[in-house]
């Protein structure tokens, strides 16, 4: 049996049970380390620990039942990895509050209450839409909806700077990072697209040094979204956001047209892209000068400063193998420890070893992303699952690698551990998304096979 | 579109090793650099909030960790601060001194031979306590010589050392003005920074610890250096005749050197005791002459000059014998001027070594090292530093001094029934400032339990009357009888 025979005659279990079990864990994770935030840092098991445990549960058995009816054969190692890294999340965040003073109306509430809408969006998203093929449709649609939503925080009266970076709107009392969202229309734009055009891009070409290289024609699609990217960079100094759109659309347009040479290209653009940032625009420059150098810039009084990234790396050092546990370091000393840094955090109190488990996590998300991909029929579902995965991948790597000073420091949110509503609710759609692909792509097919002696219908020969 | 897939994994494979492997660095392999990083407030904070082990001299702490009810844990004391603050140092939120900065992985609980405590505090989940460290100090010697300073009154500046000669154990050691640790070990930060800047200010330079960071022309003191060297170098004896005139023309210059209060050292040729026991210039400045300036240079280095040889405390100042001289300024050298610059731990060596029939021990100030359970961790042994002079040059040199105790300048430190040796010095420096005060010596002469250096660096007394054996002298009496006359 060769290897096109065994995919087509095996078929994938539905495995809910594994996910219930694995589901069950990942509560033990959300909910011990709530228990142990209050242990360590108030000497106390929390008051509402039942309330909060009981909260957790019917969320994520909650998802478990809605993946169980509607989308039975979906990927089940998936929802609990998210349920996991998003109930540690909860807990790192209220033991921040905890530091900060905040009692019980702290930013870990808040994270609750969006992870409840989050979830509720998850199952709206799989209930709603049984087949991911109607996005299709949509796929210019989503373009425009991104295009509106990134240009939105430009907008005066609703758009807002904060920490030099205009990513935000305000409506009233509401706020949320639209490049969050945008993030989603655009995979399922540039899916839609390059579904489409992939021929295109694919075939004509001319051949240099061995790789192909696109025709000059070509380039409009990847050349609009270089510049798009360079756009936010320029006028909303949003170097992560700007770097995880562009590197998506060249992975899914090596994807599509499974030729390097676009990879090529896309190094290039970014390269020159990243040179020229560096140069020339200031946020950018000291961005990589505080990467290089961080002890220089560590406490000065004037220029770019680089406490945040310092006190993260003290604070992970300081934390080294186990950690020092909750309650026992300091990671109230790195601002914003609750978002973009809550990788240091967790390195400081809960150790290396929790560091790397956090990032085999991550790892597997975008292992079972791919794997999807792999093993799903159509081409938009695949297109979807690769752009979905990678964002996630190149997200994670993006936001710890600058934490931990791999890369230069850009500002993303960690998916499901920092504190933000957008990005959270975002991601949760991501996951319904990626099950939705999944649960198609593992459905067994429908028995279509009749034997010849069977053969209702017959061949005519037409004159 | 699968191979592209496949690669694309393997791609993100890479991003997520790299993540991975980064952590590690950071976490695991470059901790330690971070966690030195004196700026990383963490560190710091963790260390004040310890229970650090005690500084024990007897069996009383001179410096311990109380519990304290505000945002650290633990609260460094010092019951008699001032009295031992050149040993203990101090220990601030911003940095530690003495023995609490060369002990500090003992004291913080983080040395490798407390690694089996630690196991214990961690299996127990106790927080981990540091362990103690007990010092050679005999009390009573070192409240003899800080009384001593005490009894000349405010505005003194100066220095006690006492050895115990046959094993180099530092029995006192007094630095005068003091500081008070306990002001700059307080938790209000804000009281403790003025505090060490009005003591960084302050022109008496209280933080210094003279015996072993101050150097100084040692003046008549170092003649114990040129007679050894004479002894060693030319075969002379307490009984060779030396030049005893009142003034000395060098060669080589229009300069006379003179005795004190321009003085005949009685006649013009005296014994070599004679001259020790009157302190004449003349007779070892001429006798200096005699040697060539390696010879003087190589005794002086034997008995510690030109070398760092306490490693108990930070900051021991090297004691210095100049390099190529013309014969005059050997002359001045050959009686502890010029620029000869030594500290009181340095010529309590001197003493010390001749002491210990010519073998000078290396000075210690850590006698054990013990868990918070007082389980004994590391003892320190006596190691010999050099052997300075023959066992005949030193018992000839006791007798000399023994006799300048007797019936020379070192009258002041005469114990009752007690043969005691010892050597002043009346150190110029510039005409306008006074004279450095110097005495050394040991008792009892023939087996001597203690020896001692006293430098008195400014006092209130008048100018003519300054002479190390007035001023020196009690204090070292009062040292040795602490151990002799307990």
């Amino acid at each position: 049996m060769n290897a096109q025979t065994w995919a087509r005659e095996f078929v994938h279990r539905q495995r809910r049970g594994a996910e219930l079990f694995l589901l069950v864990l990942s509560l033990v994770v959300g909910v011990g380390g709530y228990a142990a935030v209050g242990i360590g840092v108030e000497q106390k098991v929390p008051a509402d620990i039942l309330g909060y445990g009981g909260w957790l549960t019917v969320l994520i058995v909650g998802a478990h039942v809605v993946v169980r009816f509607v989308a039975p054969y979906a990927d089940p190692v998936l929802l609990p990895l998210v349920a996991m890294l998003n109930g540690l999340g909860l807990a790192v965040i209220r033991r921040l509050d905890l530091a900060s003073g905040a009692s019980h109306h702290g930013f870990a509430r808040q994270q609750l209450i969006w992870m409840t809408i989050g979830v509720v969006l998850f199952a709206v998203t799989l209930i709603g839409m049984r087949d991911h093929r109607t996005m299709q449709r949509f796929t210019y649609t989503s373009g425009l909806g991104a295009v509106v939503l990134l240009l939105m925080p430009m907008l005066p009266g609703i758009g807002k700077d904060i920490n030099g970076a205009r990513i935000w709107i305000h409506l009233g009392p509401l706020s949320f990072q639209p490049g969050e969202v945008a993030k989603v229309l655009l995979v399922v734009a540039f899916a839609g697209y390059l579904v489409l055009h992939r021929d295109a891009l694919a075939l004509a070409g001319r051949r240099v040094m061995g790789v192909d290289l696109p025709r000059g024609r070509d380039l409009g699609p990847i050349l609009a979204m270089w510049l798009i990217s360079l756009a936010i960079l320029v006028r909303q100094h949003d170097l992560g956001s700007s770097l995880l759109f562009f590197g998506l659309f060249v992975i899914m347009l090596y994807v599509a047209t499974e030729r390097r040479g676009w990879i090529i290209v896309g190094g290039g653009l970014f390269l020159v892209g990243a040179v020229a940032a560096s140069r020339f625009i200031g946020h950018v420059q000291a961005r990589v000068d505080i990467w290089l150098h961080p002890m220089q810039h560590y406490g000065t009084a004037a220029g770019p400063h680089s406490d945040q990234l310092v006190e993260s790396m003290f604070g992970m050092a300081w934390g080294g193998l186990l950690g020092r546990g909750f309650g026992n370091g300091d990671p109230w000393r790195i601002s914003y420890a609750n978002s973009d840094f809550i990788m240091g955090a967790i390195g400081e109190e809960l150790g290396l070893t929790a560091v790397l488990a956090i990032v085999l996590c991550y790892g597997l998300i975008v292992e079972r992303g791919l794997r999807t991909a792999i093993i799903c029929r159509d081409d938009f579902g695949k297109l979807l699952s690769v752009g979905l995965a990678s964002s996630f991948a190149l997200q994670v790597f993006v936001v710890v690698g600058g934490v931990t000073r791999l890369i230069p420091l850009t500002g993303l949110t960690t998916p499901f551990l920092s504190y933000g509503g957008s990005s959270l609710v975002a991601n949760w759609v991501i996951v319904a998304l990626l099950l939705r692909v999944s649960d198609h792509a593992r459905r067994p097919l429908p028995d279509l096979s009749f034997s010849a002696s069977e053969e209702t219908t017959q061949v005519v020969r037409l004159p | 579109m699968n191979r592209p897939i496949r690669t694309l994994s393997v791609f993100c494979l890479l991003l997520f090793l790299a993540l991975m492997l980064n952590a590690t660095y950071l976490q695991y392999f470059n901790a330690k650099k971070l966690d030195d990083d004196p700026r990383n407030r963490r560190v710091i904070q963790a260390a004040f909030s310890r229970q650090r082990g005690a500084i024990l001299v007897g069996k009383k702490a001179v410096a311990s960790s109380v519990p304290s009810k505000d945002q650290f844990k633990f609260q460094r004391t010092y019951p008699e601060g001032q009295e031992y603050a050149p040993l203990t140092g101090y220990f601030s939120y911003y940095s530690q001194t003495g023995i609490e900065h060369s002990q500090n992985q003992v004291l913080s609980g983080d040395d490798s031979r407390l690694f089996v405590t630690r196991l214990v505090d961690l299996v127990n989940n106790t927080d981990p306590k540091g362990g103690n460290v007990e010092l050679t100090i005999d009390p009573a010697v070192q409240d003899a010589a800080y009384k001593g300073f005490k009894a000349l009154g405010a505005g003194v500046q100066g220095a006690a050392v006492a050895i115990e000669p046959s094993t180099g154990r530092i029995l006192a050691m007094v630095s005068t003005p003091s500081f008070d640790p306990n002001q700059l070990a307080a938790h209000d930060l804000t009281k403790s920074t003025k505090a060490y800047n009005r003591l960084l200010h302050d022109p008496s330079q209280p933080l210094i610890n003279r015996a072993i960071q101050t150097t100084l022309p040692p003046g008549s003191t170092f003649k114990l250096v040129t007679a050894s060297a004479a002894m060693e170098d030319l075969g002379m004896t307490p009984d060779s005749k030396v030049p005893g005139g009142s003034s000395l023309k060098l060669p080589q210059t229009t300069h006379v050197l003179h005795n004190e209060n321009n003085e005949s050292c009685g006649g013009a040729q005296i014994t070599l005791t004679q001259a020790l026991d009157v302190s004449c210039n003349v007779s070892f400045a001429s006798v200096g002459l005699k040697l060539t300036d390696q010879q003087l240079r190589t005794q002086a280095e034997k008995f510690g000059f030109g070398q760092t040889y306490l490693s108990d405390l930070p900051g021991q100042a090297i004691s210095r014998f100049p390099t190529t001289l013309t014969p005059p300024l050997r002359a001045q050298s050959a009686i502890g001027q010029y620029e000869v610059a030594a500290t009181p731990l340095q010529m309590a060596l001197v003493a010390a070594g001749i002491a210990n029939h010519g073998v000078v021990m290396k000075p210690y100030l850590v006698d054990r090292v013990t868990s918070s359970d007082l389980d004994v961790l590391d003892q320190t042994n006596p190691t010999e530093l050099s052997t300075a002079i023959s066992p005949k040059t030193a018992s000839m040199l006791t007798q000399m001094m023994t006799s300048v105790v007797d019936r020379g300048t070192g009258t002041p430190a005469r114990i009752p029934g007690v043969e005691v040796a010892g050597k002043t010095g009346t150190a110029q420096s510039t005409p306008t400032r006074p004279p450095y005060a110097w005495f050394t010596g040991f008792a009892p002469a023939q087996n001597p339990k203690i020896a001692v250096a006293v430098l008195v660096q400014a006092s209130n007394t008048s100018r003519s009357e300054i002479a190390g054996g007035a001023l020196g002298g009690p204090i070292a009496k009062a040292m040795m009888e602490a151990v002799i006359n307990p």
